[in-house]
């Protein structure tokens, strides 16, 4: 995966920079918005990270102006501004979504994997496999080796958003934002608990665990084999 | 000036250096010029008014003198004209006897006088029908004045018509020295009653000052005096001291504030600082490492956590967060946290119970509402457990729409906060101390505290018989507008 990577900050920018290629990706440095702009035009990107403030051009009307330009790149908004409005504007502007510095390195990786992973075309699917759990998203059953899984709508959410992003990191925080879509610090593991009651509907009992705990970071759901 | 001078450099010698320094303090003062204005301005009046009344009633005077000589003469001329001298010389004669003011002399200028009651022609008149005035020897003795008429009769005679004007010039030279008495009292009066003034009320600014310079100088507890008169200098002492009194209060809030931030952020601080020197040292090298980074890296997440929260709370008093607000159901919200909170609720031993009467429209920000409910359910969780063994472990959420406001409110059967700790608990790091050993911000409350007031509500701590029930109160939207932005 290629990225871009549009801040000012140096220290920000170099600890992103090696915190993506340690996971294997390409990273394009842009230390302003007029070049992080001709950058972005020439395209080749899976993901940008662009920061609110730069110098030159707020990131944000670098946002708008692609957008404008149809440029449909996922784009994922850096910011030291991190109350909701903050996160409204930025949204608003075509960002795809929102993080507040200071920031986990595995929190941003698991953002940016998961944006470049709803570009791609099994984001339509209606159908979610991960070895023999089967998610139908039409119907809103679930089944593990054929057996029939039954789950509260929250839990299937939960369930659901996990498996759209299978072999993937998701922290707690985008859990909470994307299936309960709040934003905001809970003090105490709310969604653990969550995470571990859907453990006991979905792997318990099944040999196999499919959902894994990532230390440190948050949860991944993942064919064993 | 001169007369203050004079008091300034007065009996004491060895005081008037200070002294001096002190009536130049009065003489600047605004007070002072403002009465020496007045006075000057009061005295400017009176003497126009007595200048005119003066004149007018000098001139009136003036005219009737003039009238009744016109007249005499007149008859006088008249008899002349008829009878010849000698009915004059009666004429003149008769009048003579009169004890009136009038005044006549008939005779030949220089020779015997015929008729009259003046003794000798006076000198100074002119001849003519404009006449003048002149002095005469009064009857008791003394010179008075007198204006008249002269006029030449046929051989050398003259005929005098005069009128006794020294009362009249009494009259007037008493109207003006009144005025100056008067002005000279107005002015040593005004001086005085300026001088008084100013000290008083300089005094009682000073006293102000006195208060202003102690609170400068870092004694918050300094209080304006206040005399109990009432007057405006009282009424302006009484809102300075309602205001210092605010102050010292927001100011104590704030030491505490700092000082708890200083102290519950250090002992983090010191964690982390252990954690890391407790990896270096261990010797079991790369995995124990591992694992204070790990460490090191969560306690320093908490902090995050917490200057978020107190960055939150700042900006939502400033009033910063303003949009993405929009009008929705208080219930709605309450079920979703709800929802999110009752796995771990119920991992906890609670049962957590949401009861929604209606619509509850609000105008609110959502994710805000929704982490002031967190907030509370979590502080429902950690607190209550501990006072109720045994008894009832159920929170209860309740959301009821009233006349003006929408009540959410949590209410838990833990042991409750004393009254008199209520305002405590909800200032930033507030704990109660024997919470402090508890994990969390401390922000909690205060963070719920200041989401209601941005939303122009409040908080409020009460009874829950038993347990604490905390009831955010936030204005009632008009529920047409529901989902609207």
């Amino acid at each position: 995966m290629r990225v871009l990577v549009i801040e000012d900050d140096r220290e920000i920018a170099h600890f992103v920079e090696r915190g993506l290629r340690e996971s294997g990706h390409g990273v394009e440095i842009a230390g302003d918005g007029h070049a992080g702009l001709e950058a972005a035009r020439a395209g080749g990107f899976d993901v940008l990270i662009v920061d609110r403030m730069l110098p030159g051009r707020d990131g944000l009307s670098v946002i708008q102006t692609l957008r404008t330009e149809g440029h449909r790149t996922p784009v994922l908004i850096l910011s030291a501004l991190g109350e909701v409005d903050d996160r409204v504007k930025g949204l608003k502007a075509g960002g795809d979504d929102y993080l507040t510095k200071p920031f986990a390195l595995t929190e941003l990786l698991a953002r940016v994997e998961a944006l470049a992973r709803r570009a791609a075309p099994e984001e339509g699917a209606t159908r979610y496999v991960v070895g023999d759990l089967v998610l139908d998203r039409l119907t809103h059953k679930v089944t593990r080796g054929g057996e029939t899984v039954p789950l509260q709508p929250r839990e299937f959410r939960l369930l659901e958003y996990l498996m759209r992003n299978a072999g993937q990191v998701v922290t707690r925080t985008m859990l909470l934002e994307n299936v309960w879509d709040y934003h905001f610090d809970p003090q105490t593991n709310v969604i653990d608990v969550h995470v571990s009651r859907l453990r006991g509907k979905i792997d318990k009992g099944f040999g196999e665990p499919l959902i894994h705990t990532v230390r440190g970071t948050g949860y991944m759901i993942r064919d064993g084999n | 000036m001169r007369l203050v001078e004079a008091v300034a450099s007065g009996p004491s010698p060895g005081r008037a250096a200070a002294s001096s320094t002190g009536w130049a303090r009065l003489l600047r003062s605004a007070v002072f010029r403002a009465v020496m204005l007045a006075v000057a301005l009061l005295g400017l009046a009176a003497a126009g008014i007595v200048a005119a009344i003066g004149w007018s009633a000098g001139r009136d005077l003036v005219t009737a003198t003039e009238r009744v000589i016109a007249q005499d003469l007149g008859q006088l001329r008249q008899i002349h004209r008829s009878g010849g001298p000698d009915a004059l010389t009666s004429a003149v004669a008769e009048r003579s006897r009169s004890d009136g003011p009038m005044l006549f002399f008939l005779g030949p200028r220089s020779g015997q006088k015929r008729a009259g009651n003046l003794a000798a022609l006076p000198a100074s008149l002119a001849s003519g029908d404009a006449g003048g005035t002149f002095a005469y020897p009064a009857r008791g003795g003394g010179s008075r004045s007198a204006a008249g008429v002269l006029i030449e009769l046929d051989g050398g005679v003259v005929l005098v018509v005069a009128h006794d004007i020294e009362e009249q010039r009494g009259l007037l030279s008493a109207l003006r020295r009144g005025l100056i008495w008067g002005l000279g009292a107005l002015s040593v009066l005004g001086l005085g009653a300026g001088l008084l003034l100013a000290r008083h009320i300089l005094g009682r600014i000073d006293a102000i000052s006195a208060t202003a310079g102690a609170i400068m100088a870092g004694d918050l507890s300094g209080r304006v005096s206040v005399r109990g008169t009432d007057d405006e200098l009282d009424r302006l002492s009484g809102e300075l001291n309602a205001m210092l009194a605010r102050i010292e209060q927001l100011m104590a809030g704030l030491r505490e504030v700092s000082d708890n931030i200083a102290h519950d952020l250090k002992t983090p601080l010191n964690r982390l600082r252990n954690t890391a020197e407790a990896a270096l040292a261990d010797t079991r090298g790369g995995p124990a490492w591992r694992e204070g980074l790990e460490q090191t890296i969560a306690g320093a997440d908490e902090l995050i956590k917490t200057f978020n929260a107190l960055l939150l709370i700042a900006r939502l008093e400033a009033g910063a967060v303003d949009g993405a607000s929009a009008v929705l159901d208080a219930g709605e919200v309450a079920a979703e946290v709800a929802d999110l909170y009752e796995p771990s609720a119920e991992d906890a031993g609670f049962s957590l119970e949401v009861d929604a009467g209606g619509p509850a429209p609000v105008r609110a920000n959502r994710h805000l509402l929704a982490q002031a409910l967190a907030n509370l359910i979590e502080n429902a969780i950690k607190y209550s457990g501990a006072g109720a063994a045994g008894g009832p472990r159920d929170i209860s959420i309740r959301v009821r729409a009233l006349e003006a406001t929408v009540e959410l409110s949590v209410g838990d059967r833990g042991p409750g906060i004393a009254p008199e700790h209520r305002e405590r608990a909800l200032r930033r790091f507030g704990r109660l101390d024997d919470s402090r050993t508890l994990p969390g911000t401390g922000l909690g409350l205060s963070l719920v505290a200041a989401v209601a007031r941005m939303h122009g509500g409040s908080l409020r701590l009460d009874d829950n018989r038993p347990g604490l029930l905390v009831v955010l109160s936030l204005p009632r939207a008009i529920s047409s507008e529901m989902g609207r932005s």
